[in-house]
């Protein structure tokens, strides 16, 4: 590739462009901000390079607690809340956790606005059995009481914890029913608060197509024994995509426990539905197309690039860690889950969905600094890998974006970083599993179930933060189709040769050296496609 | 191949170290004022004992093990239960059962490998269920205690040199096996297995564990 000389700065300067998000590079083009965990680069691309930018926020509802309101009045498929309510019966809200929406939005978070709403209906019509429980599935970390506090707000906060308003346990060996099996023999062992309770209500934040629906009971209040027949290799392989509800055999096989679910509970869903408004004011030129930036957004630029460079990755973390997405409602419906959930799914194609026209030969994934399993932490190289191939390689309906066989580029310094407290079964996973093989049927066969079963992850998650032990497991099987799909991966920028090596990618200094690796990879000619992540965008590919 | 789960006991499934057992033996003596100048005495010596511990656990052992001079084999035995019950047995850690219960039904073998006296973890390892135990013992001459320790003395490098001989008797794979403990000191019994793991560690095995990428386990 060759480098072009620097453009005098100037007004924005009309491009070739299909639509206002997919923009193609040509001579006149200005570098592109591309995420590098937790610093940002500002490459020059080579002409021809497609890149996918997201759409801009769709305007938030005006008034969300009305909003909210109406969808409990006027349910799908199902009699409005307040009349499904009596005096004396035991009522168990289940709420999403930690990990969506990313990054965590400004308070008051819409979970909050939810439980207030829910809780003054409860106690107005003489409910007051009531308990909230974070639905962390088998494996997610238990949130902490400040984490709790700043998602459902002080008022709710205050009344309901700890005895009422507490995490899920999924190593409570009294703490789960199981309801029976699924014709395919998939057990479903769902919490048994929930399940003796008169009615669950499950508050979701569907921040992707893939949360919501029947996942959020089936997975977010299950036991290992439930979870392990769908986070799995074969099922993730078999999804095209994950993204895409219609062609994903997670969905297929969440649709089938949620069947028996619905058999022997009473669940009354409510979805929201986020725009895409990542960042606040001050941060939002980063979602724009750079050929449109002011001088003022250069400038901007620059200085966060040169802050970043100077800043040690402690603080760089802790600085993003503390910036909330100032995301707003756009949909909100409530009732059975299929319905409620064909409707925010539609609505959140509106937001994220890009038309794209083909695939390309080379493909380059910007990987920020925060995925669902590290906010407040690390992203360790476990999590980059999840991010990239069980997440961002997911982000299309139709097609990837990446040809089969083609090359993935993945910017990030692929820093060798856990956090003990948090990830530490990640640790071993990564030093101890991966050298002896990165065959996921291998690995879930050999020791799955001895992570699972390690009484120092087991206590580590019950009594700290810890995630589960086989959660590093399903993180490596969710990158599966992803690996069955990318012929060749670098790692662009990756500040050591190791992290690379051990997932199995190769490793370059910089995104042009990375581009000539993948060129010598698949061709000369191959057409580049650059995802601009964040804020979410995803490729409707033809 | 079989595989155990190795624990200290002081700080890791218990609160109390050897010094509250002592002190309670000190406190149950035969005779108002001797119980009392046993008492005032152990209570002046907490500085020399953590001194001690600080600079070497086998320097403690000698040092604090000497106090036991002239006790009664007999009475320390009568005592035992009742420490057990009013001392050991309250501060126990919650998350101790959780963590052998678990890790009994994971198949390990549960041995306890601690520097406190045979006469005080009996009780304990009945009522944890635990398989083993290797122990401090205590010499004894017509019935009073010298002072001295029975060798092997269970401190550091000995518990890990314990561990190697007792997994190569038992037909124990070493890399399969647990250790748990709280203290630098017991950095030998951590490494000598394949899965070691720092319970309520102090800051220097915390710092340790941390650099060993070791998991860190509050059972507090």
């Amino acid at each position: 590739m060759t480098k072009r000389e620097a453009k005098p700065l100037r007004g924005p300067v009309p491009r070739h462009k299909e639509d206002d998000q997919v923009v193609y590079i040509d001579e006149n083009s200005a570098p592109r901000i591309i995420f590098s965990g937790t610093d940002i680069l500002c490459e020059d691309l080579p002409i021809g390079t497609r890149v996918i930018y997201a759409k801009p926020p769709i305007e938030g509802l005006a008034n969300p607690g009305a909003a909210i309101r109406y969808a409990l009045n006027h349910p799908l498929d199902s009699d409005p809340l307040y009349t499904q309510l009596s005096p004396g019966m035991r009522v168990t809200i289940a709420v999403d956790d930690i990990s969506l929406p990313l990054p965590p939005m400004t308070t008051p978070d819409i979970r909050q606005t939810m439980l207030e709403i829910l809780i003054e209906m409860l106690e107005a019509n003489g409910v007051d059995d009531v308990h909230i429980i974070i639905a962390l599935g088998s494996a997610h970390r238990r949130m902490t009481p400040a984490e709790m506090k700043r998602m459902a707000g002080k008022k709710v906060y205050d009344a309901f914890y700890p005895d009422r308003y507490y995490n899920l346990d999924a190593e409570d060996p009294d703490g789960f029913v199981p309801l029976g099996k699924t014709a395919q023999g998939e057990p479903v062992n769902i919490s048994r608060r929930c399940v003796e309770s008169d009615l669950v209500i499950y508050v979701n934040v569907t921040l992707v197509p893939m949360d919501g629906g029947h996942k959020s009971v089936a997975v977010g209040l299950c036991d290992y024994e439930s979870v392990r027949v769908h986070h799995e290799p074969d099922t993730i392989a078999a999804c095209n995509s994950l993204m895409d509800p219609p062609h994903s055999m997670l969905a297929t096989k969440l649709a089938r426990m949620g069947a028996i679910v619905d058999q022997h509970m009473n669940v009354f869903h409510i979805e929201t539905a986020l725009n895409n408004r990542m960042f606040s004011s001050p941060l939002a030129f980063l979602g724009r197309n750079e050929d449109e930036f002011s001088e003022l957004d250069r400038l901007k630029t620059e200085t966060l690039r040169l802050a970043l460079s100077k800043m040690p990755e402690v603080a760089k973390r802790k600085m993003f860690n503390a910036i909330p997405a100032p995301y707003q409602l756009i949909a909100c419906y409530a009732g059975k889950a299929d319905p409620v959930h064909d409707r925010i799914v539609a609505k959140l194609n509106d937001q994220y969905l890009v038309k794209v026209k083909g695939q390309s030969d080379i493909v380059i994934f910007p990987i920020p600094f925060i995925s669902p399993y590290n906010v407040n932490s690390i992203l360790n190289p476990i999590l980059l890998q999840v991010m990239a191939l069980g997440y961002f390689h997911h982000f299309y309906r139709g097609q990837p974006v990446l040809r089969k066989g083609g090359a993935l580029i993945l910017c990030h310094p692929c820093h060798d970083e856990f956090d003990h407290e948090y990830h530490p079964s990640y640790i071993e996973f990564f030093h101890r599993l991966l050298p002896e093989t990165r065959d996921s049927h291998l690995l879930r066969a050999k020791y799955e179930e001895e992570f699972a079963r390690n009484p120092s992850y087991v206590e580590m998650y019950r009594r700290g933060h810890a995630y589960h032990g086989t959660h590093p497991f399903f993180m490596w099987y969710w990158g599966e189709a992803g690996r069955q799909h990318v012929g060749k991966i670098i790692a662009a920028g990756a500040k050591n040769a190791h992290v690379p090596a051990m997932l199995g990618w190769d490793r370059s200094e910089s995104v042009t050296e990375a581009i000539a690796m993948a060129r010598s990879f698949v061709g000369p000619s191959a057409s580049i496609t650059l995802m601009k992540w964040p804020p979410i965008v995803m490729a409707d590919v033809e | 191949m079989a595989a155990a789960a190795f624990y200290d006991l002081d700080g890791t499934l218990c609160r109390t170290n050897l010094v509250h057992a002592f002190a309670y033996n000190a406190r149950n003596q035969q005779g108002l004022w001797r119980s009392v100048t046993r008492t005032a005495s152990t209570v002046a010596s907490i500085p020399l004992f953590l001194a001690a511990d600080l600079f070497n656990r086998r320097l403690f052992n000698e040092i604090f093990f000497r106090r036991y001079r002239g006790e009664s084999e007999d009475r320390l035995r009568y005592l035992a239960q009742e420490l057990f019950d009013t001392v050991v047995r309250p501060s126990i850690f919650p998350g101790a059962y959780e963590l052998t219960d678990k890790s009994r039904r994971l198949g390990l073998r549960q041995v306890l490998v601690t520097g406190a006296l045979d006469l005080t973890v009996e009780p304990l390892v009945r009522h944890l269920g635990l398989d083993d135990s290797v122990t401090n013992h205590l010499e004894f001459v017509d019935g009073k205690a010298t002072g001295r320790l029975l060798p092997p003395v269970m401190a550091a490098a000995t518990k890990a040199s314990w561990i190697r001989t007792y997994a190569e008797k038992e037909g124990l794979n070493l890399t399969e096996c647990y250790s748990y403990s709280d203290s630098m000191s017991d950095l030998p019994m951590l490494s000598v297995v394949g899965h070691p793991t720092a319970v309520n560690p102090d800051f220097r095995l915390r710092n340790t564990a941390l650099q060993h990428d070791w998991p860190i386990l509050d059972l507090r």
